[in-house]
């Protein structure tokens, strides 16, 4: 099946398989492997993306349900040559240790502070509740999405 | 995971809907936000050869008022029920329940007719539609029915719905403003899903005693179901907490408890019995 969408502005044109998930088409046919694939079963969080503003599961999605839709990933957070205030605030607070679930807890927090700009720590443990973290045990990500909120405010 | 293939269809309206659904019988399914569908398909669980994708069907995802109920439509998501100022104001209870659904993503794309048309014995909705007395609008091959969500469960993933009807909305009362309600859940930690959730729809009249009461609890059982017990025994008394503690007992003593991995028949049970106190007990306060 023939499908037009566009990521990060611009717009990608495939002939699909309807099976094909969206998490597919943006790590494989789109290239941008910013996204990642963690359990597969809508657990983790790590595929976590923007569809029209809204964040979702894009291991559970398929490629043609998201067709004519506008998507973002974390590759399109970086504004001229500058990392998002989130993403700052992820390194400055080391919201990090291996990193596999960090594109995924971004773009939740992202979508988190666009609904709910000033969120308390349970508002945004709540607003993480999607996403998992093998590595950080979560406190210095709330930290982070504490400090990208004030660098947004 | 890959789910096995299929023929997809993107129709525009519900005829063109219910006309795929017929041409395809048994080997095609609807897909709402695929929360449910996909994740079975990935799992090869199901493996329907044609799949009818219902979100071009643009009246599906409207909320209106009809009368003295609130229509909303199959495709209304949880994210949408959760935050609606009409369905807070006026159906408070639905959106305290679909803020309770798994996390913000599968809010985003979870749909109400999905969950209601897939009947998970742990999904939150159920236990809500009860308590409300909804009513399930359904249209089909041979023309179009209402059913009360008390006749809409029937067991075990298992509804009401005929191979190829559809689901298109659900109706719920636009509860009086003294009437209060109240949705407690205990989660079960890894998924989200209810270990027991409890929904609570009450009315008292001046002196305190209860006028109506109605009473929803899921998770527990192979369906969701009244505790009509519970509703017995405290209409007509006043709601002090003693006598809500002392009607909330042996909610499940009629039901067919589960026992799984995730909490034994004896510990549902007495949670049954608590969270239906609860979600009383907070819907006694909130009514006027
Ligand atoms: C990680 C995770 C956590 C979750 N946690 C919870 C939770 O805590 N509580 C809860 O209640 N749910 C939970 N869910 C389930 C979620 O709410 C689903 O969205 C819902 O069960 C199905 O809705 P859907 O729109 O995604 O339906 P789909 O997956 O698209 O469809 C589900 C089934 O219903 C059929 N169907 C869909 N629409 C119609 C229709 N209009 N008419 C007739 N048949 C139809 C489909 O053919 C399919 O068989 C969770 C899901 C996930 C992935
Ligand atoms: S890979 Fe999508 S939720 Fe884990
Ligand atoms: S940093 Fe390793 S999983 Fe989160």
């Amino acid at each position: 099946m023939e499908i037009t969408l566009t990521i990060n502005d611009r717009t990608f044109k495939a002939d699909v398989e309807p099976r094909l998930l969206l998490v597919h088409f943006i790590r494989e046919n789109a290239c941008l492997t910013g996204t990642h694939i963690g359990c597969e079963t809508t657990t983790c969080g790590a595929c976590t993306i923007l569809l029209d503003g809204k964040a979702v599961k894009s291991c559970t999605l398929l490629a043609v349900q998201a067709r004519g839709k506008r998507l973002t990933t974390v590759e399109g957070l970086m504004k001229n040559g500058r990392l998002h205030p989130i993403q700052e605030a992820f390194w400055e607070e080391h919201g990090l240790q291996c990193g596999y679930c960090t594109p995924g807890m971004i773009m939740a927090a992202y979508h988190l502070l666009q609904e709910n700009p000033n969120p308390s720590d349970e508002q945004i443990r709540r607003g993480l509740e999607g996403n998992l973290c093998r590595c950080t045990g979560y406190q210095n990500i709330v930290k982070a999405i504490q400090s990208a909120a004030a660098k947004l405010a | 995971m890959i789910p096995e293939a299929f023929e997809y269809f993107a129709p525009s309206s519900i005829q063109e809907a219910i006309s795929l659904a017929r041409r395809y019988g048994g080997d095609a399914k609807f897909l709402s936000g695929g929360h449910s569908l996909l994740p079975m398909m990935k799992l090869r669980l199901a493996a329907p050869k044609y799949i009818i994708d219902l979100a071009g069907i643009g009246e599906l995802t409207q909320i209106s008022e009809e009368g003295d109920s609130l229509k909303i439509g199959a495709l209304v998501t949880h994210k949408a029920i959760e935050t609606s100022d009409e369905i807070q104001s006026r159906c408070r209870l639905l959106a305290e329940a679909a803020f309770e659904i798994g996390d913000p993503q599968v809010r985003s794309c979870g749909t109400i007719g999905g969950s209601v048309a897939h009947a998970d014995p742990a999904a939150d909705y159920p236990a809500a539609l009860l308590a409300l007395d909804a009513e399930v609008r359904i249209e089909g091959p041979s023309g179009g029915r209402s059913v009360r969500a008390s006749d809409f469960f029937v067991d075990l993933f298992t509804t009401a719905l005929q191979q190829g009807e559809l689901l298109v909305a659900i109706h719920v009362p636009v509860l009086a403003h003294n009437v209060g309600t109240a949705y407690k859940k205990l989660r079960q930690q890894a998924s989200g899903f209810a270990l027991v959730s409890a929904a609570a729809v009450v009315a008292k009249d001046e002196g305190g005693k209860c006028t109506h009461i109605a009473v929803g609890i899921s998770g527990v059982g192979p369906k969701a179901f009244r505790a009509s017990k519970v509703e017995e025994s405290l209409l007509g008394k006043t709601l002090t907490e003693k006598n809500i503690t002392n009607a909330s007992h042996h909610v499940t003593a009629s039901v067919d408890v589960q026992n799984d991995i995730h909490a034994s028949a004896e510990y549902r049970s007495a949670m049954a019995d608590l969270f239906a106190k609860n979600a009383i007990w907070v819907a006694a306060n909130r009514a006027e």
